[in-house]
């Protein structure tokens, strides 16, 4: 499309963004300080422009990859291989539009180190753009990998006071699903030669092989998502992560887990994903009721929306394992939706916690009277957030259970539920935090969102709406992609029905 | 013209909302409700070009999603039973407007509450003319968001907090089996637009479909799924418990939303929808039963409130009862007729009862009130006038809608007809008793609170208005609109937009009833006006007599069947109590005991001095991932290349 390296460009131009500031800044002044917020929001700023590009140029209805690039690396076997497709190509975008805004919510927060803060935030802005653009396993595993070790160090160094644990515990149930995913990815290079994904994907693995590498990948993606019960990293690391880490952590990180299930265990191991659907069913609706009513006893606005983002997740692997169209597109949509959300609201509780610096929901209370904008905002993530329809957070949902229901009406059922519990413990928040009288005397001068938040605010309030009465954009530019995973689940389910007849 | 009805509500709720601050309180009551003034006049044109013309018709928007063989369009679809309920909200909602102008005179977020008002006038829009379930559901769930917003109005009161949560979470128990009900059509039909689902309807009279491990006829279980969300909106019996609560909303609020329209669209539902409840007996039976049920229920408790607004909302739940009852005999027209006056007449009770309230300075008890009809005799009058209507007196509105749906009860070959009769017949003569009772320990006697009584003051012209407005349509619409409705030219009005299967005769047969059936109804109602004309005009000592003698079944209603300390026992604690459960002993005991907290006792206790995360896991993870990376590439150029 572009006789230029787009993707390459996009990938790495924050990480010449970080190169700037180490080169350039000296000392760690006011100056100076300001000076790097400034190059890092220029640097992300930049990288969303020409992302753009990605969207005018990408032919939606296409099928394979675009905007690929091919460059020889580590001799014959591994090669520098970059494209996206409808599915990775939302996620691109995403991650471009959250940065600056991550930035832009770390602006007043982040006072000591601000160049390493900067530089980690621009170094795993380039490791998770190549983790949705890489076309090749290696490289995959290492901007999936990596993004690890810039989270591990905001989480790390300017987290809460129960840092160290968080990371602890992140750290520990991401090294067993990676030892699993990289055992399985020398697997994968030994059975077909080669790790170019494109040739992966048509490369039908031996089923029994299939259901060895898919549980090895599913480990690994299940703890990203999370999946319930390996979930119990995520809320303490949004605990102690500051905002912006937070913002990234739900906004994009989790998706990672979704994208791979999609990239990988899906079209590469059908047959197996077939024969694990109701176990990943089973796993997404004890997600979807457990997590939700652990979320509504929370105490902490930053846990309570960190189980409610795990329930969400649990749509999303519902979704994606109906292995239908509907589900599947909806499982995107609710990744990119949750984007949007779960961001927001994150930055909701940035914002009351950078003037009170409490989480805790018994610390608030009233805010309305004080912060009427801040209140109609939160209440529109509150909102899309339960699932209302009109916002972005009812379609993923919706398209995701309906799909649900023709394989299994138990899982419907149960997955439906979710629906009330989340209206209960978002309303639930809300009521708490801003209705209500203002009565604590440490609330009386809080002020309301200032310019800096609304600018954040204001285009992910856009989006949520647009793409809640007109999600077609996204569920156009994914269409191909999946109807190609589709048939691809089609023709092993096939398969399998052939083989079960055969038997007695 | 169509777009402009639905879409002009919206644009005042823009203005409103975002620019209100700038422009001013008076600026945007004024921007809402001529906004809404003109969409209710082309309403009105639209309700003649298609009710007596021929005009209607289907306007597509655009698509909202498409994806697989789901296809979702933003349609607005008006027919007959549409261009009805478009006047009823259109018109209800702009005197509502215009009331509030003078109720909320005195609050300073006026432009919020008018936003809201016109924000769910567009929801309600928008769910009347749907023309597919999806829509119908964005609108369901709008109108419960405006619902929300308006009942916790006043959010500085923790109990309006607690009524709006609780309206809202109630609701969604329904729409929980509304989108049940969406899913189970779109598996059997491959559709949710009503024209292609209503073209398949007969397909499925002997499909079965496959629920919860049983094996259910496919248009009983559907619309048994939809008549859920049904229930959880119109607040029927099991799911009412929102509705008494939602009057801590303001009282314009009550009557546009919780009186007129929103919780009537439960009842159009069903009526859209006949094509597939047609299809089901047992689900037609469930929906008498329900509506029945209710009718009674909600008239007993009725008959023991004391705040003025109560007594009308219980009326409401008791008068959905009765228009579900109507639905279930499969007289969807004698429904919807009884929606349209009922619209009306309890719109302007719960307007009166505003009036009264500003009288009174916001004293909502009656037992405070008395003998304010010298001080307030428009109000008053009015509020007889909608009194009359609701009890059923001869020539009113109510006379015609609900006198017919006794008759239909009656005539319906239904094995819960009787019961539905016995029902309907006897809250009948709980409603005029609770309607007068009401009128008169507000009205006569002897003032309670002199202090409120000598300075009570009848209230400003732009109330005064609507609350006439109102007692014509309370007055005259049943006699007007009969023959559209029950009588001859039901087929002529309705058209296809209600289907009623070829074996369906219950609109013919109700007109030859017995004559004693026929006047059941009305004898009741005088029973009823004796009642209280006895024990609280003749003999005031008698309802606290009663009231001690009988003190079981007194708690008992007062304290509304005990519904809700009943689930606040079965579901509200236990799902507190498993929140917390899983949480302690799932999440922290179990899952991060054995899991990483388990694995890593030793190491944390190695670790414990070292605080530092440079000295911590963060190296030992990127030295594993290093290791892993070049185990990998080693592995790849050595070991590889088979």
């Amino acid at each position: 499309m572009y006789d230029w390296p787009i993707l390459s460009v996009v990938t790495f131009l924050p990480l010449v963004g970080a190169l700037l500031i180490v080169v350039m800044i000296r000392g760690d002044d006011e100056v100076a300080q300001r000076n790097t917020r400034w190059v890092a929001l220029w640097a992300t700023l930049v990288t969303f422009l020409i992302s753009l590009l990605l969207l005018v140029g990408f032919e939606p209805s296409a099928s394979g990859f675009q905007f690929v690039e091919r460059t020889p690396w580590l001799g014959d076997f591994a090669a520098y291989r970059m494209g996206v497709d409808g599915i990775s190509l939302p996620f691109v975008l995403l991650t471009t539009l959250l940065m600056p805004m991550c930035i832009l919510a770390s602006w007043e927060a982040i006072h000591v180190r601000v160049k390493e803060y900067m530089i980690c935030f621009l170094v795993l802005e380039t490791l998770m753009l190549g983790t949705f653009s890489s076309l090749d396993l290696l490289l995959f595993y290492i901007f999936f990998e990596g993004g690890l070790i810039p989270m591990f160090l905001i989480i790390g160094i300017w987290g809460g006071k129960r840092r160290i644990y968080a990371t602890f515990k992140f750290f520990l149930y991401t090294l067993a699903g990676s030892v699993l995913m990289m055992l399985a990815i020398m697997a994968m290079y030994w059975q077909a030669g080669t790790t170019d994904i494109e040739v992966l994907l048509k490369h039908g693995f031996p089923s029994g092989m299939q259901y060895w590498l898919w549980i090895a990948f599913f480990a690994s993606f299940a703890v990203k998502m999370p999946m319930w019960p390996v979930h119990t990293w995520l809320p303490d690391a949004h605990v102690e992560a500051p905002t912006a880490g937070s913002v990234i952590l739900a906004g994009i990180m989790l998706k990672m887990g979704g994208y791979g299930l999609l990239r990988f265990s899906l079209p590469m191991f059908p047959e197996a994903s077939a024969y694990f659907a109701p176990f990943v069913f089973t796993l997404s609706i004890i997600a979807i009721v457990y997590t939700s009513l652990v979320a509504l006893v929370q105490e902490d606005m930053k846990k309570l929306i960190a189980y409610s983002s795990v329930a969400h997740m649990g749509y999303v692997t519902m979704g994606i394992f109906t292995l239908t169209q509907e589900g599947i597109q909806g499982a995107v949509f609710q990744m990119v939706s949750h984007g949007f959300v779960s961001g927001a609201l994150f930055l909701c509780v940035g914002v009351v916690y950078d003037r009170m610096h409490t989480r805790e929901i018994a610390a608030y209370g009233g805010l309305v009277q004080r912060m009427p904008i801040y209140a109609t905002v939160f209440m529109i993530f509150t909102m899309a957030n339960v699932g209302l329809p009109g916002t972005s957070g009812f379609i993923g949902e919706f398209l995701t259970l309906i799909a649900v229901f023709g394989r299994n009406s138990w899982v419907a059922f149960f997955a439906t539920s979710g629906v009330i519990l989340s209206a209960a413990y978002a309303l639930w928040l809300y009521r708490r935090v801003v209705f209500g009288a203002l009565e604590k005397d440490s609330l009386k001068g809080i002020l309301d969102v200032n310019r800096r938040e609304m600018v954040s605010f204001v285009p992910l309030l856009f989006f949520t709406i647009l793409f809640g009465v007109w999600p077609q954009p996204i569920l156009d530019a994914c269409n191909v992609a999946v109807q190609a995973i589709v048939a691809r689940a089609d023709v092993a389910a096939g398969a399998i029905k052939a083989a079960s007849l055969v038997l007695p | 013209m169509f777009q402009a009805i639905v879409f002009l509500p919206l644009i005042g709720f823009l203005v409103a909302g975002l620019f209100g601050r700038v422009i001013g309180a008076r600026a945007s009551e004024l921007v809402t409700t001529s906004l809404l003034g003109v969409s209710a006049v082309l309403a009105w044109i639209t309700f003649f070009n298609v009710a007596f013309g021929h005009g209607g018709g289907t306007v597509e928007l655009f698509t909202w999603m498409a994806s697989g063989g789901l296809d979702v369009k933003w349609a607005l679809r008006v027919d007959t039973l549409t261009a009805v309920m478009l006047i009823l909200v259109t018109t209800v909602s702009t005197l509502v407007h215009l009331y509030s102008m003078g109720y909320m005179h005195e609050d300073p977020s006026r432009p919020r509450f008018f936003a809201y008002l016109s924000l769910f006038t567009f929801a309600m829009l928008t769910l009347v003319t749907s023309d597919n379930l999806v829509q119908l559901f964005f609108g369901w769930e709008g109108v419960g968001l405006a619902s929300y917003l308006l009942i916790g109005f006043w959010y500085e009161k923790p109990s309006a907090c607690a009524a709006a949560m609780k309206a809202f979470i109630v609701n969604r128990v329904g729409d929980f089996g509304f989108a049940l009900g969406i899913f189970a059509v779109y598996l059997m039909t491959g559709s949710v637009s009503f024209e292609q689902v209503f073209a398949a309807a007969p397909s499925l009279a002997d499909k079965s479909l496959s629920f919860l491990g049983h094996e259910w006829h496919a248009p009983t279980i559907i619309c048994l799924l939809l008549f859920v969300g049904a229930m959880g909106k119109s607040a029927q019996l099991g799911l009412h418990t929102w509705l008494p609560d939602a009057m801590e909303g303001p009282t314009p609020v009550s009557a546009l939303i919780h009186a007129a329209t929103m919780v009537t669209a439960g009842v159009f539902m069903v009526a859209r929808l006949s094509p597939l409840f047609e299809l089901s007996e047992t689900a037609l039976n469930v929906v008498m039963f329900f509506g029945a049920s209710t009718a009674f229920f909600a008239a007993t408790i009725g008959c023991v409130q004391n705040d003025i607004k109560r007594v009308i909302a219980y009326s409401t739940c008791s008068q959905l009862g009765y228009m579900f009852t109507a639905l279930g005999t499969g007289a969807y027209s004698v429904g919807v007729f009884h929606l349209l006056t009922h619209g009306f007449f309890k719109a302007l009770l719960f307007l009166a009862a505003g009036s009264v309230i500003t009288a009174m300075h916001h004293e909502q008890d009656m037992r405070h009130m008395g003998g304010l009809w010298r001080k307030i005799p428009f109000t008053y009058g009015t509020m007889m006038i909608g009194g009359l209507a609701l009890t059923g007196f001869p020539f009113t509105a109510g006379y015609y809608s609900k006198d017919a749906i006794i008759e239909t009860a009656f005539v319906s070959a239904s094995p819960v007809a009787t019961y539905a009769w016995i029902m309907t017949v006897a809250a009948a003569a709980l409603t005029a008793f609770y309607t007068w009772r009401q009128m008169f320990m507000t009205f006569h006697g002897k003032p309670h609170d002199h202090h409120h009584y000598e300075h009570a003051h009848e209230s400003p012209l732009t109330m005064l208005v609507p609350l006439g407005v109102l007692s014509f349509g309370a007055l005259f619409a049943g006699m007007i609109l009969y023959p559209y409705f029950v009588g001859h030219d039901v087929d002529h009005f309705f058209r296809e937009s209600i289907f009623m299967g070829p074996e369906n005769k219950i609109l013919e047969e109700m007109h030859h009833i017995p004559g004693w059936a026929k006047w059941a109804p009305t004898v009741m109602m005088a029973l009823g006006f004796l009642t209280a004309y006895w024990m609280y005009i003749v003999n005031p000592a008698v309802p606290k007599a009663l009231a001690k003698q009988n003190d079981v079944l007194y708690r008992f209603l007062l304290n509304k069947w005990y519904f809700d300390e009943i689930y606040d026992f079965l579901f509200v604690r236990p799902t507190m109590w498993l929140g917390k459960f899983l949480w302690k002993q799932g999440d922290i005991r179990v899952i991060d005991g054995y899991g990483p907290n388990g694995v890593s006792a030793r190491v944390i206790d190695a670790t414990n001095r070292v605080v530092r995360i440079q000295t911590g896991y963060l190296y030992h993870y990127a030295f594993v991932m290093l290791v892993g990376v070049a185990a990998l590439i080693t592995w790849f150029m050595f070991g590889g290349s088979h």
